[in-house]
C-alpha cells in the first residue's frame, strides 16, 4: 500500500488535501470512536448498581401476628434493619402529646404510621446522623437512643435530641391485611 | 533507529516537566514520531489489536471479578448470575469470554506473519523470545480463567491438565497435590487459580512492555525483510499506523461484536452449561479451539510422560527457533521453496486442531476402522492422524527449516525498502520522493 504511489506527480488522491473534506472525515471518525467509548463506558458502569436479583429482593412481607403489644422485632430489610413495634397506648399517647412540641423534624404521629393502625410503628432502624443502629428504650423519651452519638428518638421515631438532623425513615410499606404487611 | 529525540518542549511547564521526568519525550518518540518503515502490510496490525485486545480483557476481567464467587459451591451460580441480573453482565460475560478467543485469533496471526516474513531473526531474537513468553503466559491465564465457570468443562478440563504434571518422574505426585492443595482439584485450587488469573494478565502487560522495548531498539521489521536504510525508508507512526491500525482494530471489532452479539456461545462447549460433578465426567473431554492443536500433540503419543514432553516441546521450540533458521533471508516473499513447507506447516496446525476436537479412536476416514492396528492404533484414527501432523510439526522447525536455509534458492532480494518505487520506469525523480509524511 504505502510502497506505492508515493512521490508520483499526478497524485490521483489529490482531492484528499481539500481541507473541508479532510475536517469532515477527522470529525466522523472522532465522532463514532467517541460514541463506541461512551457506548461501552455506560455498561462497565451500570453494571454496579443493584442486580436484578437484588432488586427483586428489595420488598419483603411480615407477618404481624408473632408481635404482642408492647412488643418489637427487628428484621433485615435492603440490608437494614427494620424496626417493627407494636406500640401500647401509653406510648401512643405520649407521641401525640409531643405533636407540637418544638422538633427539629417536625412530624405529627398520624403522619408517622397507616390510618386507623397507630399501634403499628415501621421504621428503617438506622440513626439518620451517621448510620448507626439506635437502641430502643434508651434516652428520655422513651423511645430509640443511639450509642454512637447521642441522639434520641421518642416513641414516634422522632428526633428530639442530640445530632440526627432527621426522624426515622418511615420505609413505603402496606398493609395485605390486618396482621400482614409488605414494606419495599 | 531509535535513540534520537525530535521532541522540543514548548512551554515552561514542558521544560520542567522534560528535565524532572521526561513522559511527553517518551510518548512522543515511542508513540508518535517513531519512524516506521512506510511499506507495512495489514499483517503488522496485528500488533495494536493484541494490546487492544489485552486491555479489554483486564477491564472486563476486573468488572466480572466485582460479580464472581470463586467458590465451589457458588462458582457457577455467580456466573449465571452474571449473565441473568447483574446490569449489563451478559455482555462484559460474552465480551470476556470471547475475548479470549480473539485474543488468540490475534496472537496466531501475530506468529504466523512472524514466521512468513522472518521477523525473528536477528537483531530480533529478543523480542521474539519476548513474544513466545507473553503466548505461553496467555495459555496458563486461559487454561485458570476456563476452569472459574466451574462447569463440566472446566472441571474436567481442570482435572485432565493438572494430572499431566503427574507425569513428571518421582516429584509429580506431590507437585500435583501441592497445586491442587488437597487430594484433587476442588475448592482450595478454584480458589488459587482465580487468584493468579487476576494476577497474571498483569504480568503479561509488564512483558509486552519489554516486548514493545525490544521492538523499538532494531524497529520493525517490514514485508521485504531488507533493514531501513535512511529516513526515506520510514514514515512517521503517526498518523500513517495509528490511522492504518485504527481501520484495521474497527474491522477486527467488528467481527468480535458478531461473537459477542449473535453467536456468543458458538466458540464454547455447551457441557459448560452443566455444574461440575466430580463424580461424571462427559464423554468427551476437549480444551478451547485455541488450544486443540497441542492436546492433539498430547494424545499422539502412547505414553504419559512421553506425551507431556511432546506437548511441551511443541511449545519450547519456538524459543529456539531463531537460532534454528539458517537462512539469512528473512521475507519469505523471496523463499519460495520455504513458502510451500510454511504454507503445510499452517495445514498441519489446523489438522491437529481438527484431530484435537475429535475423539482420538474415532475413523477419519468413512465409518469404520482399517483393522490395522499399529503402535497401539487404527490406522483410520484421529491418533494416527495427529502422529503424522505431530511429526510434521518438529520437523518443520527441527529439520525442514536449518536445511532449506543451506539448500534452497532464493529470489533476488532488494536492497531496500525504497528500491522497487525508484527504479519504477513510472516514478517521479528521485528527489520528489523525500519526505512523503509532508504531504498535507
Amino acid at each position: 500500500m504505502a510502497d506505492t504511489a508515493v512521490g508520483a506527480t499526478s497524485d490521483p488522491h489529490a482531492s484528499g488535501d481539500d481541507p473541508s473534506r479532510r475536517d469532515f472525515i477527522h470529525i466522523a471518525a472522532a465522532a463514532a470512536a467517541g460514541g463506541a467509548v461512551v457506548g461501552l463506558a455506560w455498561p462497565l458502569i451500570d453494571q454496579m448498581n443493584p442486580a436484578g436479583d437484588t432488586l427483586a429482593l428489595a420488598s419483603i412481607e411480615f407477618d404481624l401476628g408473632k408481635i404482642e403489644p408492647g412488643g418489637h422485632v427487628t428484621i433485615k430489610w435492603r440490608g437494614k434493619p427494620l424496626f417493627i413495634r407494636n406500640r401500647t397506648p401509653a406510648e401512643i399517647t405520649a407521641a401525640i402529646k409531643d405533636d407540637h412540641a418544638d422538633m427539629r423534624d417536625p412530624a405529627t404521629d398520624e403522619s408517622r404510621h397507616k390510618p386507623g393502625k397507630a399501634e403499628w410503628l415501621v421504621l428503617v432502624g438506622t440513626c439518620t446522623h451517621l448510620g448507626c443502629v439506635p437502641t430502643f428504650n434508651g434516652g428520655e423519651y422513651g423511645g430509640w437512643f443511639c450509642p454512637c452519638h447521642g441522639s434520641v428518638y421518642d416513641t414516634s421515631g422522632r428526633i428530639r435530641k442530640g445530632p440526627a438532623p432527621k426522624n426515622l425513615e418511615v420505609p413505603t410499606y402496606a398493609f395485605l391485611s390486618d396482621t400482614k404487611i409488605k414494606v419495599g | 533507529m531509535s535513540g534520537h529525540s525530535t521532541y522540543e518542549p514548548k512551554t515552561g511547564l514542558e521544560r520542567w516537566l522534560d528535565s524532572r521526568l521526561p513522559i511527553i519525550r517518551f510518548a512522543k518518540d515511542t508513540a508518535i514520531d517513531f519512524p516506521t518503515p512506510k511499506n507495512l502490510n495489514y499483517w503488522w496490525t496485528f500488533g495494536g489489536i493484541l494490546a487492544l485486545m489485552l486491555g479489554i480483557q483486564i477491564v472486563t476481567g476486573i468488572v466480572l471479578a466485582m460479580h464472581y464467587v470463586p467458590h465451589v459451591d457458588y462458582a457457577f451460580n455467580s456466573v449465571e448470575r452474571i449473565r441473568r441480573d447483574v446490569n449489563y453482565g451478559w455482555l462484559i460475560q460474552f465480551m470476556h469470554a470471547n475475548g479470549a478467543s480473539m485474543f488468540f485469533l490475534a496472537v496466531y496471526v501475530h506468529i504466523f506473519r512472524n514466521l512468513y516474513y522472518g521477523s525473528y531473526k536477528a537483531p530480533r531474537e529478543v523480542l521474539w523470545i519476548l513474544g513466545c513468553i507473553i503466548y505461553l503466559l496467555m495459555i496458563i491465564t486461559a487454561f485458570m480463567g476456563y476452569v472459574l465457570p466451574w462447569g463440566q468443562m472446566s472441571f474436567h478440563g481442570a482435572v485432565v491438565i493438572t494430572n499431566l504434571i503427574g507425569a513428571i518422574p518421582v516429584v509429580g505426585p506431590s507437585v500435583t497435590t501441592w497445586l491442587w492443595g488437597g487430594f484433587a482439584v476442588d475448592d482450595p485450587t478454584l480458589n488459587r487459580f482465580f487468584s493468579l488469573h487476576y494476577l497474571m494478565p498483569f504480568v503479561i502487560a509488564g512483558v509486552v512492555i519489554l516486548h514493545i522495548w525490544a521492538l523499538h531498539v532494531p524497529g520493525n521489521n517490514n514485508p521485504k525483510g531488507v533493514d531501513v536504510k535512511s529516513a526515506e525508508d520510514t514514515v512517521p507512526f503517526h498518523p500513517y499506523y495509528t490511522v492504518k491500525d485504527g481501520f484495521a482494530i474497527s474491522v477486527f471489532l467488528l467481527m468480535y461484536a458478531a461473537f459477542v452479539f449473535y453467536m456468543p456461545d458458538a466458540l464454547g462447549d455447551a457441557i459448560n452449561y452443566v455444574k461440575a460433578n466430580p463424580l461424571v465426567t462427559p464423554q468427551h473431554i476437549v480444551p478451547e479451539w485455541y488450544l486443540l492443536p497441542f492436546y492433539a500433540i498430547l494424545r499422539a503419543v502412547p505414553n504419559k510422560l512421553m506425551g507431556v514432553i511432546a506437548m511441551g516441546l511443541a511449545i519450547g521450540t519456538l524459543f529456539v527457533l531463531p537460532w534454528l533458521d539458517t537462512s539469512k533471508v528473512r521475507s519469505m516473499r523471496y523463499r519460495p521453496t520455504a513458502r510451500l513447507w510454511l504454507g503445510i506447516f499452517f495445514i498441519a496446525c489446523l489438522i491437529l486442531g481438527w484431530c484435537g476436537a475429535n475423539p482420538p479412536d474415532e475413523p477419519v476416514i468413512g465409518h469404520a476402522p482399517s483393522g490395522l492396528i499399529f503402535l497401539d492404533a487404527d490406522i483410520n484414527s484421529f491418533v494416527w492422524l495427529s502422529r503424522i501432523a505431530s511429526l510434521y510439526y518438529f520437523a518443520y522447525f527441527w529439520l525442514i527449516t536449518p536445511l532449506l536455509g543451506l539448500f534452497e534458492t532464493p529470489l533476488p532480494v532488494p536492497e531496500g525498502i525504497s528500491e522497487p518505487v525508484l527504479s519504477h520506469p513510472a516514478a517521479a525523480p528521485a528527489g520528489s520522493v523525500a519526505a512523503p509524511e509532508k504531504r498535507g
